[in-house]
């Protein structure tokens, strides 16, 4: 792990080691925020912006941070960076700001950052804890923008609020799929996903905890 | 290092610095970006306003049009005008949270328990000044939240021109339809008084069609949300009666009707 390259650290959690994919974490707001791609965009940038900095000044103050009180010292500086995006995105991107409303403060409780937080900063230099955020950051985005499209696609027939599709009620062809604009299609989703990524790259597809046994007949149960 | 890392001291220390350092950057990031946030919640309003006039078009300069509407405020007891200072940013929402400035409802069909003393209204007026709607903010309970909105008249006071909500936390898909154009378009050209002066406007469960007798005073309910309809119903109602701005509105239906409206 101590020699692990810098653009390992970058590309592994794109499709290796998927936060989402694999590790199934974070996956809370890629259900809330994901029926139009600008909002997803958007809580992707946020996303990113706080994972590469919380890392970071995780990782710049660990070697001093004592071991009982390191959760709360990881939240605050998580916290406190969630506070500077949230406000910024008021002051400069209201409309979407409000459509993602309490969503930007829960990037706090997002598990991905507590988890590289812990995992990743607390044992790793600055450098490579900032491309680790980035990394993870990436990761997340790209499930949460492949749901973003299918869901805005499919569910109002258009991308960043242009038409591409034309819908029925709009005197177009496209009967919208009612199902994406809810969020369980979002699971539906990244089940999808999850079965591509594993048809790919074989080797992430665990082994069964058990083995499913042949059913069995009454009179040998009893 | 590593030895005195797990001690009290250093323990207080790590703690004491990351909060200082943490509060400084949260709250001058609030104080620095607080001025732009406000100007934006201030043009949200004013475009909730202009729509529930009907006067919004996508990619217009807000501000430009709302040079034409003036925002007035209005004594909810006797209907009349008053300028005691009020700001801008005045909204009788908020107002209702102080004790000196409202009163608590007896009566309370909307659900909103207090009510201010002082209520803003817009009016619009075109290039000739001549008044061309009156706005009034109205807010009422529905079914899971307080929804808030604007109630759009014509110059007469007595005809709805529109209404548009700006906050709510109604189901989506549901309740949430009373963000729909298509249901909002059945306000258009319904009256809210009856002959004799009373509040008349009503939503009805189903759908008025030629058959509903007194078809100009009802609006289609909403289908699966009968009780945020119903709470629109109050709400409405409520905000252009006796207790609300139904004094306001008789003295400008006077002033319409004897053509000195200003």
């Amino acid at each position: 792990m101590a020699d692990m390259k810098k653009r390992d650290i970058l590309f592994q959690p794109i499709f290796d080691n998927n936060p989402i994919a694999l590790q199934i974490l974070g996956i809370c707001s890629a259900l809330a925020v994901t029926t139009q791609l600008s909002t997803t965009i958007v809580m992707c940038l946020a996303v990113i912006f706080v994972l590469t900095f919380s890392n970071f000044f995780v990782s710049t103050i660990r070697t001093i941070i004592p071991s009982n009180i390191r959760i709360i010292v990881q939240m605050t500086i998580i916290a406190s960076l969630v506070i500077v995006v949230d406000q910024f995105l008021r002051a400069f991107a209201y409309d979407i700001s409000r459509q993602l409303s309490v969503f930007v403060g829960l990037i706090i409780t997002n598990c991905i950052i507590m988890g590289r937080a812990e995992a990743f900063a607390m044992q790793y230099s600055p450098v490579p804890s900032a491309i680790d955020g980035l990394g993870n950051a990436l990761g997340y985005s790209i499930v949460l923008i492949f749901v973003g499209v299918m869901r805005e696609l499919f569910g109002s027939g258009s991308l960043f609020g242009f038409e591409i599709m034309p819908l029925v009620t709009e005197g177009g062809w496209y009967y919208s799929n009612g199902l994406m604009l809810l969020p369980p299609s979002a699971f539906i989703l990244i089940g999808l996903f999850i079965w591509l990524i594993r048809a790919w790259k074989p080797e992430q597809v665990e082994d069964p905890g058990f083995e499913i046994v042949p059913n069995s007949r009454p009179n040998e149960a009893f | 290092m590593a030895e005195n890392k797990e001690s009290i001291g250093n323990t207080l220390f790590v703690a004491f610095m990351v909060c200082l350092v943490c509060a400084v950057v949260v709250s001058s990031a609030a104080v620095i970006l607080r001025p732009i946030q406000q100007a934006n919640e201030l043009r949200d309003r004013q475009i909730n306003i202009l729509r529930a006039a009907d006067l919004y078009e996508p990619g217009m300069d807000v501000e430009r049009a709302f040079e034409d509407i003036d925002m007035r405020f209005v004594d909810l007891d006797t209907g009349e005008y008053v300028e005691n200072g009020f700001g801008r940013d005045y909204e009788h929402r908020r107002a209702a949270r102080e004790p000196e400035k409202s009163r608590r409802l007896q009566e309370d069909p909307a659900g909103i328990r207090r009510q201010a003393n002082i209520a803003e209204v817009y009016l619009a007026w075109d290039d000739d000044d001549n008044l061309t709607r009156i706005i009034l903010p109205v807010h009422g309970y529905g079914l899971w939240s307080t929804m808030y909105g604007f109630l759009a008249l014509e110059p007469n006071a007595h005809t709805v021109s529109g209404i548009g909500f700006y906050e709510h936390g109604e189901t989506p898909g549901l309740g949430g339809e009373i963000d729909n154009p298509r249901w909002q378009a059945n306000w258009e050209g319904k009256e809210l008084f009856d002959e004799g002066g009373d509040v008349a406007i009503q939503v009805i469960k189903g759908n008025v069609d030629s058959g509903t007798p007194n078809r100009e005073h009802k609006v289609d309910g909403l289908s699966g949300a009968t009780l945020t309809a119903n709470g629109v119903n109050n709400l409405v109602r409520f905000w252009v009666g006796e207790q609300g701005f139904g004094p306001y509105l008789s003295r400008m239906q006077q002033e319409y009707a004897e053509g000195a409206v200003n």
